[in-house]
């Protein structure tokens, strides 16, 4: 939530958000190894490098030598797993495998690191003809059929393990080359590097301290499963009888228990078990890593279902019970009315994070009511819960809210009455929002977006919506309605875009629009002219409307009356004129106090001396 | 207009007016261009025969809608935006096509703050280390480099315990003085400030704005100062220049600029933005219906005459 960063900025800084301290990468660490499937999936690689490292030590016997005297024995106290069709020692051989397979793998992955990384690093970095040129190679690489291209080599170079995998590492070198380099584009236009190359940084130093850290963990996860195929491929060569028959590996066996499986299936076993724990425990790092590096806020919002399947049952029946029940008498007249209203979050640790408490207002038709605060002061939140379009999570812990006579949401109720809602919301109350472009679907001409939901929700024609729609967008003031239609979002302007939201919002003759800072995202000349579209559409339809702004420009120029929040509280409410010449509690004075118009050019507008200012 | 400058305050306005201010950049005739979009395609002109200039100590505030140039001006000074023609003087060197090290070494004279503190700093790096990292290219020790952090967060208003802090626990506010931070320590002589309060609260952004000019006061640093808030460049400039549609069509004194505005999107930008009055808002909204009557109707008689 960004309420709970931005509500820090009012309180005083030694109490921000964070606690003091250095705040280490090791959070990573300790999160994986809070992981089971993390501690598993380390636990076996340890294991495995353990036991390769230390094959000489650990291993009875030499990997090739050969008791021909006790071939395809069962396991006994000298040979552990038994031995095999030569007489060699199973165990010994595993042992030695390990090593062999492991290391032919990190080379693998070593090579595909080695070329892939720089080279999506350059090309991502600067574009232009590098990225063009590796772009090619990369073609050419991936359409390369990969095994045809090892055997080749096979019969070229003799079975060498070592220039198979450096092989497979160039063959497979694209997949690390395109992760990296579109990591990297990502980043590569963020204003801290724009603001690390006006330090003067070197384009080495920056790759090294801003972009290289970007593409660290997915390269780290990439390789978890890339040294897996490697193990995979390595083996797969080897059972084909590809393999180099004078060095045990895991492949080599393989290939050996399957000529004998009539006789002694075990051999094929321990081969197979190995190269599955191990593959099974790289795939399983990667995972785990990849759950490590999300936020942690995403865990909350797994454990949340839980919390809703016993919380959200009875609460539904006592909210089809109520929604029958009348509203209190002498309120019916308000269009809309919100009484005592609370919503709050569920943390993880069984709390309730309030953001908003005890709000309380009402609308009238006709009537433009400005809700003003800032961000983190849960204007957006009432408004949304108004809409019902609170996420999933969030609950109501308190209080009402009336349209027209009815409860939307009862008093008692856990959630917004989403049955009864959604035949209000898009016929009767509509919503302007504040990002225009962002609202509109960019694979949708604007046309088709204002008619289906005017067919869905009136029941009239194609023709007659089409009809209709252009009759709104000559409304809304656009100059060439058919044009504006037959166009997609993005060829239009971002004040049209809005005008044709407006449009959408008035289609379907609501009695209520809640509009979200709808000109907080346009320029200043366009702002003038959404607000007078919005002022005379208000007056033409006599409709309510709740605008939530931070502007008190906009709230002048708009709103009859005038509620101020901070914090999720509502703190002052009256007609516009009391609030804005006459405010009575000091947060208003503050807010109206930081407004630049009528102030003497150049002076402090807060502080004598800002040391010391939160903000 | 001799008050241009108006009451300033600190070492910078001692001399008097903005005449007497020694020139600290001059971009002359500057022209921008993108490349087009696909083969042979025409390139894309973001500004035309740009002419601006900024004294010592002086603000010069830059307003505009959105793609109007603003902020390209801003990153072509910075040498972040293609200079096509034309030049950009500062200290009588022309810096419009420097090369990297000439740039490592302007770095110390000429520096940034962004208008989104979120995407400004790196999320992956402490504070402290953000802000050492110009020190560090300019060959400052460690033990240097963190007294100067220290010295930077008190100057600001940040806690010293901020050092081994991210980014993220930080309010929008508080980003951006951390962003100031960086920028001043080097010491600097212009710093391009692009829209540096527009992401900000109402409240948070007065008190950002009276770090500007604190910072101003105290080290006589002159600002590029680019906004689409006409209230925040007045409030903040000695003198303002109007961009429209990649050329700069007003420029002058602030308070001569925004009083009595002489080209017609002056005029208009100036009317649009509402003040907190329900009644005087309602008249400057009948002004801007006349305004925008009358300007329809000398555009229509322009139309006619072509």
């Amino acid at each position: 939530m960004t309420e709970s960063v931005e509500t820090s900025a009012l309180t005083p800084l030694p109490g921000t958000a964070g606690q003091t301290g250095t705040v280490v990468r090791s959070h990573i660490l300790k999160r994986l190894f809070k992981n089971p499937l993390g501690i598993i999936a380390v636990g076996i690689l340890l294991t495995m490098s353990l036991l390769a490292v230390f094959a000489d030590v650990l291993a009875p016997f030499e990997e090739n030598f050969a008791n021909i005297s006790k071939t395809l024995a069962d396991p006994d106290g000298v040979n552990i797993l038994g031995t095999d069709s030569a007489g060699r020692d199973v165990w010994s051989r595993l042992l030695f495998g390990a090593r062999l397979t492991l290391l032919s793998a990190l080379l693998c992955a070593g090579v595909a690191i080695g070329i892939g990384l720089p080279a999506g690093l350059i090309a991502g970095y600067y574009a232009g003809k590098f990225e063009a040129m590796s772009n090619w190679v990369v073609s050419i690489l991936m359409s390369l059929p990969g095994l045809i291209v090892l055997l080749t080599i096979r019969a070229a170079f003799g079975p060498s393990v070592w220039i198979a995998m450096i092989a497979f590492g160039i063959l497979i070198s694209p997949s690390y080359f395109r992760l990296t380099r579109t990591t990297v584009q990502s980043v590569r236009n963020e204003l801290y590097v724009d603001a690390a190359r006006v330090s003067g940084l070197s384009d080495l130093s920056i790759i090294t301290r801003h972009i290289f850290s970007v593409v660290r963990a997915p390269i780290i996860i990439q390789t978890a499963a890339i040294a897996g195929v490697a193990i995979a491929i390595q083996s797969g060569l080897e059972f084909l009888g590809l393999g180099d028959p004078s060095k045990a590996s895991w492949g080599v066996m393989l290939s050996e228990g399957f000529k004998n499986v009539y006789l002694k299936p075990q051999l094929l076993f321990w081969p197979a078990f190995a190269m599955a724990l191990t593959i099974g425990g790289l795939v399983l790092l990667g995972n785990a890593i990849r759950d490590a590096l999300e936020d942690s806020e995403k865990i909350k919002h797994r454990k949340k279902p839980v919390v809703k399947g016993t919380t959200a049952a009875p609460a539904k029946t006592r909210a089809e019970r109520r929604s029958v029940a009348a509203v209190d008498v002498g309120t019916e007249h308000h269009l809309l009315k919100v009484t005592n209203l609370g919503v709050g979050y569920p943390q993880a640790d069984g709390s309730v994070k309030k953001v908003v408490d005890d709000v309380s207002f009402y609308v009238d038709r006709g009537e433009i009511l400005g809700i003003v605060g800032e961000s983190g002061s849960g204007k957006s939140q009432t408004a949304f819960s108004i809409l019902g379009l609170l996420p999933d999570n969030a609950r109501i812990v308190a209080g009402s809210i009336q349209f027209d006579g009815n409860y939307t949401v009862a008093p008692g109720d856990e959630r917004v009455n989403q049955g009864r809602l959604s035949k209000l919301r898009g016929k009767r109350i509509s919503y302007i929002p504040q990002e225009p472009m962002s609202n509109l679907d960019p694979a949708f001409t604007i046309g088709y977006q204002l008619v289906t939901p005017m067919v869905r929700v009136l029941g009239i024609s194609k023709a007659e919506a089409t009809k209709r729609a252009m009759k709104l967008l000559s409304d809304v003031g656009i100059v060439n309605p058919k044009r504006t239609f037959d166009a997609y979002p993005h060829e239009v302007s971002g004040g049209m875009a809005q005008r044709v939201l407006i449009a959408g919002a008035i289609s379907c003759e609501p009695d209520l629009v809640i509009a979200d800072e709808p000109t907080t995202a346009l320029d200043v000349t366009v702002q003038a002219d959404v607000l007078d579209l919005i002022r005379e559409l208000q007056i033409r339809l006599n409709i309510g409307v709740v605008l939530v702004t931070h502007n008190f420009g906009v709230v002048a120029d708009l709103c009859d009356r005038v509620v101020v929040m901070q914090n999720g509280r509502l703190i002052e409410e009256g007609p516009v004129r009391d609030i804005l010449r006459n405010p009575q509690e000091t947060y208003t004075q503050t807010l109206l106090g930081s407004m630049l118009e009528g102030k003497e050019p150049m002076t402090m507008l807060v502080s004598s001396s800002p040391k010391g200012a939160a903000s | 207009m001799t008050a241009s400058a108006g009451p300033v305050s600190g070492s910078a306005a001692s001399g008097g007016g903005a005449q007497i201010r020694a020139e600290l950049l001059r971009v002359d005739n500057l022209v921008v261009e993108y490349p087009g979009k696909g083969f042979r395609a025409k390139p894309f002109r973001a500004l035309t025969a740009i002419n601006i200039s900024i004294g010592q100590g002086e603000t010069l505030g830059l307003v505009g809608e959105s793609g109007s140039g603003k902020t390209t001006l801003g990153r072509a000074v910075l040498g972040l935006a293609p200079v096509t023609g034309g030049k950009i003087i500062f200290e009588g060197n022309d810096i419009s096509r420097a090369s990297r090290k000439q740039r490592r070494v302007l770095s110390r004279d000429l520096q940034v703050v962004f208008q989104d503190p979120y995407t400004s700093l790196n999320p992956a790096l402490e504070i402290g280390d953000i802000l050492a990292e110009p020190l560090g290219v300019q060959g400052k020790s460690p033990a240097e480099a963190k007294k100067r952090v220290r010295e930077l967060l008190d100057q600001v208003g940040l806690p010293s315990d901020a050092i081994h802090r991210l980014p993220r626990e930080f309010s929008g506010g508080q980003r951006q003085r951390v962003a100031i931070a960086r920028a001043l320590a080097l010491s600097p002589k212009l710093i391009v400030c692009d829209e540096p309060v527009s992401a900000l609260d109402l409240s948070t952004q007065a008190r950002v704005l009276d770090l500007f000019l604190q910072i101003q006061k105290d080290t006589g640093v002159s600002y590029l100062f680019v906004s689409h808030d006409l209230d925040v460049v007045r409030h903040i400039s000695h003198r303002v220049a109007v961009m429209y549609q990649g050329e700069i069509v007003e420029q002058g004194p602030a308070d001569f600029v925004t009083s009595t505005p002489g080209h017609p999107y002056t005029q208009r930008l100036l009317l649009a933005s509402p003040v907190p009055d329900p009644d005087r808002q309602e008249k400057r909204r009948a002004d801007r219906h006349r305004l925008l009557e009358v300007q329809r109707m000398q555009n229509e008689q322009a139309g006619v005459l072509a």
